[in-house]
């Protein structure tokens, strides 16, 4: 398969300079931009190749650029393109292996991303532990500002931009866009109420984009080469390629730019080696630690998002997470409910008093305290903080995920926790 | 917050001269003096180790907002410590990729060895000891940072690696 993402990124070999970058083709679709197209030009480009957000929700990156006020119809002032390098999502590790091994790439993405929507400056918000894709983007920058790439009048096409990289002081919840702005804005980072949407207002009441890093690593191929040619990398539904990673027992643990649509078995199989010896598949999370989890009999579905849709789950960020046989599925469950109850913001009651309560119940029943009620309200908890329009943001919905997927194909390990009064996990060498 | 030491302390000789150049230009590309508030937090914690009620006062008063809103930031914040930490700050990964790969019993081999549990600093100063969400290095779990190096592949081995010259918690 073709190299697209990762063409300049291979195990053992250095991170990717301003010269390496050019050697191999880099900033040429910024050149091209630059020179033969007009913001209208590559925004139909991005339209038509159906790229979709790699963050998570897998939004068309088209229709969300298209909601920007352009030209006459926007009030003078700034326009913001900020890149969501805040990746926390538990299990989840492509966008540092972006970042770190071809910043380049990122940064032309970058500036042909706010080129399309008319911005003039543009933020890197990257978690703060990410230490060592901060100091290479930096010096990227640099280097960019230096030849011509940012700046006034980039590449004498009269277009300016400017770009920043600002570590994060960290939260899982500024990885949501409009909770990302407001910690930009140097506020506590609660998500905002939508409307108005970001696009409309929203980095200081300015029309902004919050894209992921992947997403915008794909802009610079796709100016490049065209939609057609994006369009025949996947082969499934989706277009393109994707960072898909496979953390859990296995034998090789990684990240693999695949074609959208490879299936399950495939990634887990023949790039991750399959479990390590003495261990089963008992379940995953196809893409972070918000998605419900999927079994063995979803080993042939194709990585796409409306297909893992269609199964119950998400496709998120395309991380997978697996959950072994001699691992307690209670236990996992009770990891991911503990950190999405750490990280709730607080602002809404179901979120912050919900996600603790039930993290309570799970202690209770992974500690042998468990009564056969508790699977009741567990049940009642996924309904009613579980509902999409409950809560002010996703985070709670998505934390009830790997909840209620667990309770519906693992529900035997709950109840054998509660009926034996312990974690019967425990006695066989699990976790 | 101690009221007496608000009153005593001239806020406006709280921040250094260098600190106080640094938080200014960030606000060149920043429409209002609060938009700092967070990289103003980390540029007094770089130099610091952390953020103390004085300086929360001084930098709130510099940037034209109030200390309790400043506060409420500087608190939502994992990475701003509003106590004083060790020379390093050990982020332990407990998230699950790292759980699945046994980290519950390297955070225990890591507190026997350092003394310490979550929140709290060696006694000579040399570690504290924070949980932290995921670190994204999933699949070369379990991990940790210590100071600003990412420390992967955890085991027995590379903690009595890391931690060499700490003995059970004892002083060294």
């Amino acid at each position: 398969m073709e190299k697209v993402l990762t063409r300049n990124i291979s195990p053992g070999k250095a991170p990717t300079d301003i010269a390496a970058y050019e050697a191999n083709g880099g900033y040429s679709a910024l050149r091209k931009a630059m020179t033969v197209m007009s913001p209208d030009d590559c925004r139909q480009v991005i339209s038509d190749s159906n790229l979709r957000g790699r963050g998570g929700a897998g939004f068309p990156t088209g229709m969300k650029w298209s909601f920007v006020p352009m030209g006459d119809k926007c009030s003078p002032g700034h326009k913001y393109l900020v890149c969501n390098a805040d990746e926390m999502e538990p299990g989840t590790f492509k966008d540092r292996l972006l970042m770190e091994f071809d910043p380049h790439q990122l940064i032309e993405g970058m500036i042909l991303s706010a080129y399309c929507i008319g911005a003039d400056i543009s933020y890197i918000f990257i978690r703060g532990e990410y230490v060592v894709a901060i100091e290479r983007l930096r010096a990227a920058l640099a280097d960019c500002y230096a030849r011509g790439y940012l700046g006034e009048n980039i590449l004498g096409s009269g277009y300016k931009l400017e770009m920043h990289v600002h570590p994060s002081a960290g939260r899982y919840i500024c990885g949501e866009e409009t909770a990302l702005i407001n910690a930009l804005e140097g506020k506590r980072a609660n998500p905002r109420a939508k409307p108005p949407f970001p696009q409309v207002s929203g980095l200081w009441g300015r029309p902004t984009i919050v894209n992921n890093v992947e997403t915008l690593c794909n802009i610079p191929h796709i100016i490049d080469r065209g939609a057609d040619w994006f369009k025949g990398l996947g082969v499934g539904e989706d277009a393109g390629t994707k960072l898909f990673g496979v953390s859990g027992r296995v034998k090789n643990p990684g990240c693999w730019e695949l074609p959208m649509g490879t299936s399950v078995r495939e990634i887990l199989e023949d790039h991750a080696g399959g479990m390590q010896d003495g261990l089963q598949l008992k379940g995953f999370l196809p893409g972070g630690g918000s998605t419900d989890f999927l079994t063995r009999d979803h080993l042939d579905l194709a990585m796409d998002y409306n297909v893992i849709g269609k199964a119950g789950s998400r496709m998120g960020t395309g991380t997978m997470i697996i959950l072994d046989d001699k691992t307690c599925p209670v236990g996992m469950v009770l990891n991911l409910i503990r950190f999405f109850a750490h990280e709730s913001c607080g602002f809404c009651t179901p979120c912050r008093d919900g996600l603790p309560w039930s993290r309570q119940v799970l202690e209770d029943i992974e500690n042998g305290r468990g009564k056969k009620e508790d699977l009741d309200t567990l049940e009642y908890q996924i309904k009613y903080i579980g509902a999409i329009g409950n809560t002010h943001c996703a985070l709670a919905p998505g934390a009830m995920e790997p909840l209620q997927s667990a309770l519906k194909y693992f529900r035997e390990d709950f109840e054998h926790h509660i009926s034996g009064r312990a974690c019967p996990y425990r006695s066989v060498g699990g976790s | 917050m101690s009221n007496s030491q608000m009153i005593q302390t001239d806020l406006n000789s709280v921040l250094t001269l260098e600190e106080l150049a640094e938080i200014d230009h960030e606000l060149e590309h920043i429409p209002y003096k609060s938009g700092a508030s967070i990289d103003a937090l980390k540029i007094v914690q770089s130099s610091r180790g952390w953020v103390s009620d004085e300086c929360l006062q001084a930098i709130a008063k510099h940037l034209e907002m109030s200390s309790e809103e400043l506060e409420g930031v500087a608190t939502f914040y994992n990475l701003i410590y509003r106590r004083p930490v060790g020379d390093n700050v050990v982020l332990f990964c407990d998230s699950v990729s790292c759980w699945i790969n046994g980290c519950d019993d390297i955070k225990e081999m890591i507190s026997q060895k350092l003394g310490v549990d979550y929140g709290e600093t060696t006694s000579d100063n040399a570690y504290t000891l924070l949980p932290v969400p995921c670190l994204g290095a999933c699949d070369r779990a379990p991990v940790m940072m210590v100071g600003d190096d990412l420390v992967t592949h955890l085991d027995r081995e590379t903690i009595d690696t890391i931690f060499a010259n700490k003995e059970s918690g004892s002083e060294t």
